[in-house]
């Protein structure tokens, strides 16, 4: 399995602000050419899905192409989450390749 | 296209012709004097920037380029290599022992210190040399300094120990000093075919836009190490002088040599009474 | 049943006969569809064609906060705001990429209609926002310049 990603879930107030790192290459398999024009030099090698639930129910089914960043960051905030919620968030790439991690959200610090 | 870019950096360099030896390097060379000297240069031309900015070079002299920096640092994509790094920091050694016992306060708060002469060796010794210390006398292999996937990793955790930790270089006797002045000469050294030493571009054209990129001040370069440039391309302080070295076309010199040692010394004293943060996105 | 809802499950209606048949795994059930005709287009009007976005109108309810110039182009960080109730979808595009759709990412009810990432720019061009939102598209484009670094 590919490696673990980085998740801040955190509460303050009724807002939950959730925090996403993925640990990915995300290579397009792009170059410029002598010519400067782009073209395919590579296999392209990235994250196609992302399908995130909290407590079970499906709260954001993203579509990722290969131009997001290496070791993709995503961020979004939910209305009425609360401690103790769980947030499962799972990746698949275009190679079939994917992975799941999970975290409880926590009481914003401070 | 070097005959372009060269032709550019010498129309910028003619202004500098005179200018570089405006701070002396004569006989009596004080540490303290230089050092203020450099912030009374950089706060004549930047009057509104507070000396603690100064950390965040280039970054400081451009808020769109700073919110960039903060929103990539709120949670940096590099979190993957630090997290190795301390893996590689936790690891016992055969004998058992650890990096922390190594240095005082477990390792925190101590990378401010150096670089420092060590009178014993007669020489200048960065903390990745104390590291390599370490390990030798604890029967371990000594890491390559200029390896960034061992000794770069490393630091990118060893380094955040000292968060926060201002600047603390000491340059305490007559030998001590002399060290100090030769990273000074090194600091102020033309070089390569473009001939430009660090001060061509650090001193006099701080703030100066050289082919898109604007040009940091001296003092408070030294802080914020190591860097992950455009978030992946991990560079210790050595390695970013190497790469400024290759830039100028200039020979290159030993990461862990004692002329960059010596540079990095001078450089850092520069930057005394500024707070450390280590692994930070350059762009 | 929401729009979000729909776009899940008419998706599973036909990946679960695949599933039956044992062809794809289990996770993949619950996900859209790739749309591959949208992200392989090479053109911005292709790709809004392909993500059935081509009649988005502009609006002023959409802030897209990302640099006036972009320090790295392969780490450039965009935030999205939309202020239009009823955001279903999120599209975001990069005009001048190779391929300008970049990623789409539909929101359950009571997901905030904020959308934070960073995205790879292969030239200065304007990063595009569309939102979907009670079955009919809005617009927002900022533009991003990016240089070639002398220094780097």
């Amino acid at each position: 399995m590919a490696d673990p990603m980085k998740i801040r879930a955190q509460v303050s107030g009724d807002m939950a602000d959730i925090k996403i790192l993925m640990n990915h290459p995300m290579e397009t398999g792009r170059k410029k050419n002598d010519n400067g024009e782009w073209v395919i030099a590579s296999q392209p090698h990235f994250i196609q899905q992302v399908t995130i639930t909290l407590n079970g129910k499906a709260v954001v089914d993203g579509q990722f192409g290969s131009s997001i960043s290496k070791n993709p960051f995503l961020g979004f905030k939910v209305k009425g989450a609360k401690v103790g919620d769980e947030l499962v968030v799972t990746w698949v790439d275009n190679k079939g390749d994917q992975r799941t991690d999970k975290t409880k959200l926590e009481a914003k610090p401070g | 296209m070097l005959n372009k870019f060269a032709l550019r950096v010498i129309a910028v360099l003619c202004v500098l012709a005179t200018s570089l030896g405006s701070m002396s390097l004569n006989a009596v060379t004080d540490p303290e004097q230089d050092r203020l000297s450099f912030i009374e240069l950089y706060q004549k031309k930047f009057p509104d920037r507070p000396l603690d900015d100064y950390v965040f070079g280039a970054l400081m002299l451009s808020e769109d380029a700073k919110q960039q920096y903060d929103s990539i640092m709120e949670f940096p994509p590099f979190s993957p290599a630090i997290e190795a790094g301390k893996a590689q920091w936790e690891k016992p050694f055969k004998n058992g022992k650890s990096f922390a016992e190594c240095f005082p306060n477990d390792g925190k708060l101590t990378a401010g210190n150096y670089p420092q002469y060590d009178e014993k060796l007669g020489k200048v010794v960065t903390f990745e040399m104390s590291i390599n210390q370490c390990l030798v006398a604890n029967d371990e292999t000594p890491l390559k300094i200029s390896d960034m996937k061992s000794m770069g990793v490393l630091m990118s955790y060893a380094r955040t120990l000292s968060d926060g930790m201002k600047m603390n270089i000491k340059v305490d006797s007559p030998a001590a000093l002399e060290k100090f002045e030769a990273g000074k000469k090194a600091f102020f050294m033309r070089r390569g075919q473009l001939n430009f030493a660090c001060a061509s571009c650090h001193m006099q054209n701080a703030g100066n836009i050289l082919r898109t990129e604007i040009l940091s001040p001296t003092v408070g370069q030294a802080t914020h190490w190591p860097v992950f440039r455009g978030g992946d391309n991990l560079n210790t302080i050595q390695a970013r002088y190497k790469r400024c070295l290759e830039q100028i076309r200039a020979e290159p010199l030993e990461q862990g040599g004692e002329e960059f040692n010596n540079l990095e010394y001078f450089h850092s004293y520069l930057s005394n009474g500024l707070p450390l943060k280590a692994s930070v996105y350059r762009k | 049943m929401n729009n979000f809802r729909r776009l899940f499950l008419s998706r599973c209606a036909v990946l679960g006969t695949a599933l039956v048949a044992g062809v794809l795994k289990p996770l993949q059930a619950l996900a859209a569809e790739w749309n591959k005709i949208a992200f392989d287009a090479k053109t911005l009007p292709e790709a809004m064609k392909g993500a059935g976005v081509q009649n988005a109108s502009d609006s002023k309810d959409i802030v897209i906060k990302a640099p006036d110039i972009a320090e790295n182009s392969a780490v450039v960080p965009v935030e999205v705001n939309c202020k239009i109730p009823g955001t279903q979808i999120v599209y975001l595009f990069a005009d001048k990429n190779p391929q300008p759709l970049i990623a789409q990412f539909a929101l359950a009810e009571g997901v905030e209609p904020y959308i934070s990432t960073r995205i790879k720019m292969g030239d200065t061009g304007n990063i595009r926002v569309v939102v979907q939102a009670g079955g009919k598209n809005y617009m927002a484009s900022k533009e991003v310049k990016v240089t070639i670094g002398g220094c780097g």
